[in-house]
């Protein structure tokens, strides 16, 4: 019995030194990581000229403030290459994520929607290992001068690339899961 | 007194004639613990080979004894039988303790595993081991669905979180073997840490009723009991191997127990479990596996007089989420509701991806317990739990088999309880609480906590009493007082600091400014106050009525205080509140019960009336480079929830039963006119038993579910705009699936291999029909049907 005792006292011990230990060090904030904050398109006309660039900024991620975004107009009847960057712009230098997207090229691809009587359109200008398209590069035809035209940049994580209309950029049956979604409002002069 | 100098008179007057074989043993027998006479035990006297028996007043006398030693045997019905040897050299007086209450009293059984309620006048139901071991292959929460008035909130199947009465997570109390159980389980993805396979009984109270174990227990408390210890030297155990069609699994358990006369045991129960992807009637589950390993230890000595244990358990789940229920922004999400069938479906696999769960849960208890004469009983315990939870999301780069949330929980509580049972008709109970907890959570995700770092100070002390007016009538009534403190260090966005308001209000509780984000010590005190009172009548030999009323407090939980950021599987934003207060509960139920030999009903009816209910509602749209998110936050209104659970059976001839279980209830927000989001849709079941015992027991029995669609939901729809095809469409996120009806089968015999082994052999079949389903209370239900046909064989074996 007195042994039984004794652990009794020795199990109270033990929570009170316990409780007490914490001590009052602060959390270290974390290090947020594959956060993308930024997606920048940069247009460079085929026939030579100044580039275009379209630009999404998203600081507080999750937070409350909505994207800042940084729309540019296009040129009628230009053909442009495109290239998409996604970054963290929250670490210093900021992390380029494009290189993790063209890593794992199989997982991931860029989806180029347009809305507008400009009728602009898209071409993919690379493949992953299996032949389907990433969109990291493009080439973008401005089409017809109009107003207002939208133009939406997704990058899915995991789609089905051997879905229906997948590899020609119909995002319907692509699945998987929205890692950037952002939409910028151009016009064609 | 009086009686002493009798017995002093005696020895005089007999001692004078003391020779060899001419003594007198006088012996009296009283209870232990109430210090009553007790009467007719019979006294075997080894040493002479014969017999006597106790008289009125629980005495005993013994002539024409020789000097030596004398041996006595002395039992009586309901009391531990007694073997005591004394040395006789003259005349002798003993006063000798026995316990005619053990039963009544005790964790000890002197009989068999007796099924033992934990509350007098509330709503409580008993599921034993004979019912449990069906659900060995499933959950907890599987189990629970037993009682009239129970269903769960799933995520998926494997992670099923039971509902009393429409409420779940932090208002319900899970208390396992005597220890509170602390998994964080303030989240609708927690499954409860528990083996359903080590317990041995459990005990649904609906409302707050049981203030011994908290008064926080707005929906209810789940009292699950490991085995009683027999005092009888026996070993015994059982096995139990189960295979199921769906999910191709298995699980293989195992228990064995020991216990000795003197009050010595030792238990021990093991169990492995293994499912692949489950199937839909249609498809398959990807990722949807679940692998578990459990065991629990306990030994000790346990009397009537004292005793103590310890106990320690094991728990390891790793827990596969649909693959397809990991999506990315609104519009994937309207991409799963309007497709029939997930995204991504592959052959069966017993593999686990992420997204998954990973859950480990400790639990280490100390026990000790003494009662004293004409008195009652102490009980002192000690309990620490360690919780560690990881979640994977599917992730890229080096990140891939990072989990994605790290929280580690460890609670110490310490407990005290007296209880004053000299007199069985006032027993009264005095009992103190103190606990502290610890949540950490790992930076190292590189994902914003959820839950941020914080230590926690609960002190409780709570009286409770039961006074057995005469036979027909008993009251109880229980006062708790806690007191909680949350220190919480917590990192905030500026932006999302200064939109939620708190830089006006909070503004003292900043430590650090680190640009971007602040670091923040909020700290919180809550008093709370709960109660009970409640009367049981007997109105006739068939039928008794049950009327209480149970007034708790809930503080809120690191969940609805803290929560801060995107919740991938639901494709929103969550947000805590820190100027949320305690929320308030009213309860009042009435039961009536009716046990005729073919006839038993059971209704049991309750009004819950709750200010400042805790809910999360959807308060706006946020974009973000994602795309657009609803926001959800958590708030607080004042609910009323009544409801009403019925349970009948009938026997129509000794070998076929009906029996039915319904549930209806309804819960309204008071402030806003409208109704409480997941609340279950009104459901009976209907279940046909055949049971003929001359064919080894046999059974079968075919039982019909039925869940109607729930027409009162709160209409949380949104629209959102869809760029890409510039139109506005709306997300249906609130309408529940409709209503469906499912059968399912179960058959069981047992066979006698020897004396002391039987084999019990058990098949069902779930969803006989392969009907495809959708349930409301799923939160999976948007991305795929519910499981498909499901056949399980049982072997056990009862040694």
């Amino acid at each position: 019995m007195k042994t039984l005792k004794i652990s009794f006292l020795t199990l109270l011990a033990s929570l009170f030194i316990v409780s007490c230990s914490s001590d009052d060090d602060n959390p270290d904030p974390v290090n947020e990581e594959e956060v993308i904050t930024t997606l920048r398109l940069t247009l460079t006309p085929q026939g030579g000229g100044a580039n275009v660039v379209m630009l999404s900024q998203d600081l507080d991620g999750d937070g409350p403030n909505p994207p800042v975004v940084t729309n540019a107009d296009l040129t009628a009847g230009v053909t442009y290459n495109g290239t998409v960057q996604v970054l963290n712009e929250l670490e210093t230098p900021a992390e380029n994520i494009t290189l993790e997207v063209a890593q794992e090229d199989d997982e991931h691809q860029f989806f180029y929607e347009f809305t507008g009587s400009a009728n602009s359109s898209f071409a993919y200008a690379d493949t992953d290992g299996n032949g389907d398209p990433v969109g990291i590069t493009i080439t973008l035809t401005a089409g017809t001068a109009s107003t207002g035209n939208t133009l939406t940049v997704t990058l899915i994580h995991e789609p089905i690339k051997d879905a229906a209309g997948v590899s020609n950029g119909d995002i319907t049956n692509a699945g998987g899961e929205t890692d950037v979604e952002v939409t910028f409002t151009y016009n064609v002069n | 007194m009086k009686r002493f100098f009798i017995i002093v008179a005696l020895t005089f007057f007999y001692s004078g004639f003391s020779q060899d074989c001419n003594n007198i043993f006088l012996g009296e027998l009283i209870d232990f613990h109430d210090k009553t006479p007790i009467i007719g035990a019979t006294i075997y006297i080894k040493t002479l080979d014969k017999y006597t028996t106790s008289d009125i007043d629980g005495k005993f006398k013994i002539e024409n004894l020789c000097n030596g030693s004398l041996t006595l045997i002395i039992s009586h019905v309901g009391c531990e039988t007694k073997t005591l040897t004394y040395e006789i050299n003259g005349d002798i007086y003993k006063l000798i303790d026995l316990e005619h209450h053990i039963e009544e009293l005790n964790e000890v059984s002197i009989k068999t595993q007796g099924n033992k309620k934990e509350t007098l006048t509330a709503q409580e139901t008993i599921i034993n081991s004979e019912a449990l071991k069906k659900y060995s292959s499933l959950s907890l929460g599987d189990a629970l669905k037993e009682v009239p008035g129970v269903s769960s909130i799933n995520t998926g199947n494997t992670i099923v979180k039971p509902m009393v009465n429409g409420m779940h997570s932090s208002r319900l109390l899970i208390v396992n073997n005597n220890v509170r159980l602390q998994d964080q389980e303030w989240g609708i993805e927690h499954a409860p840490s528990i083996d359903i396979n080590s317990a041995n009984q459990i005990s649904v109270i609906k409302g707050s009723g049981a203030l011994q174990y908290g008064g926080d227990a707005i929906g209810g408390v789940i009292v699950i009991n490991p085995v009683r210890v027999i005092l009888k030297d026996t070993l015994y155990g059982k096995t139990a191997i189960n295979g199921q069609t769906n999910g191709r699994g298995y699980n293989i358990t195992s228990s064995l127990n020991k216990t000795f006369q003197s009050g010595w045991f030792a238990n021990v129960q093991g169990t492995v479990k293994q499912n692949g992807d489950f199937e839909a009637p249609d498809y398959v589950l990807t990722n949807t596996g679940i692998n578990s390993q459990g065991f629990t230890i306990n030994g000790g000595k346990k009397t009537f007089e004292s005793g103590f244990e310890v106990f320690y358990s094991y728990l390891n789940n790793e827990i596969g989420i649909l693959r397809s229920a990991h999506i990315g922004n609104i519009r994937d999400l309207v991409d799963a509701i309007n497709s029939q069938e997930p995204f991504i479906v592959e052959d069966f696999s017993y593999d686990i991806n992420s997204p998954k769960q990973e859950i480990t849960h400790h639990l280490a208890k100390a026990l000790y317990y003494k009662r004293f004469k004409n008195f009652g009983k102490l009980n002192l315990q000690y309990d620490y739990q360690n919780n560690q939870r990881f979640e994977f999301d599917v992730r890229v780069g080096e990140d891939r088999d990072t989990p994605a949330l790290d929280l580690n929980l460890q609670t110490h509580t310490i407990m005290a309880d007296v209880v004053l049972d000299a007199n069985l008709k006032r027993k009264v109970t005095f009992g103190f609480m103190g606990r502290y907890q610890n949540n950490f959570a790992n930076p190292d995700t590189g994902v914003r906590r959820l839950i941020p770092d914080y230590d926690k100070y609960d002190f409780g002390v709570y009286g409770t009493t039961e006074w057995v007016i005469n036979d027909d009538l008993t009251l109880d009534a229980g006062l708790r007082y806690d007191f909680n403190r949350i220190d919480a260090k917590k990192f905030y966005q500026i932006s999302r600091w200064n939109e939620r308001g708190y830089n006006a209000d909070f503004a003292d509780i900043i430590i650090d400014d680190l640009g971007t984000q602040l670091l923040t010590n909020p700290v919180f005190d809550y008093h709370n106050i709960s109660a009970s009172v409640g009367v049981m009548h007997n109105l006739n030999d068939d039928s008794y009525l049950l009327a209480n009323y149970g007034l708790s407090s809930r503080p809120p939980n690191p969940s609805e205080l803290f929560s801060d950021g995107l919740h991938h599987s639901a494709a929103r934003i969550e947000l805590g509140d820190l100027r949320l207060n305690q929320e308030i509960s009213n309860r009042i139920s009435l039961t009536y019960n009716l046990s005729k030999s073919k006839f038993n009903l059971n209704i049991d009816a309750f009004y819950n009336r709750i200010n400042d209910f805790m809910y999360l509602r959807p308060s706006g749209i946020e974009q973000t480079i994602r795309g657009a998110f609803p926001v959800w936050e958590f708030t607080q209104t004042n609910a009323a929830f009544f409801g009403m659970d019925l349970s009948t059976s009938y026997a129509f001839t000794n070998n076929f039963q009906w029996s039915n279980l319904s549930a209806f209830i309804k819960a309204k927000d008071t402030k806003e006119s409208q109704a409480i989001i997941d609340i279950p849709a009104f459901n009976t079941n209907n279940t046909i038993t055949f049971t003929k015992p001359e064919w080894n027991n046999f059974s079968a029995s075919l039982k019909s579910e039925w869940v109607f669609e729930q027409n009162e939901f709160p209409d949380f729809n949104f629209e959102t705009f869809i760029a890409s095809t510039n139109e506005t469409i709306l997300v249906d996120i609130s309408t529940p699936p409709p209503a469906y009806h499912l059968l399912h089968f179960y058959s069981e015999a047992t066979f006698p291999i020897s004396k002391k082994v039987a084999l019990n052999v058990g098949l069902s079949i779930n969803n006989l029909l392969d009907t495809n389903y959708r349930t409301y209370l799923n939160r999976l239900r948007y991305f795929a049907d519910d499981l498909g046909r499901n056949i399980m064989l049982q072997l056990q074996l009862n040694y």
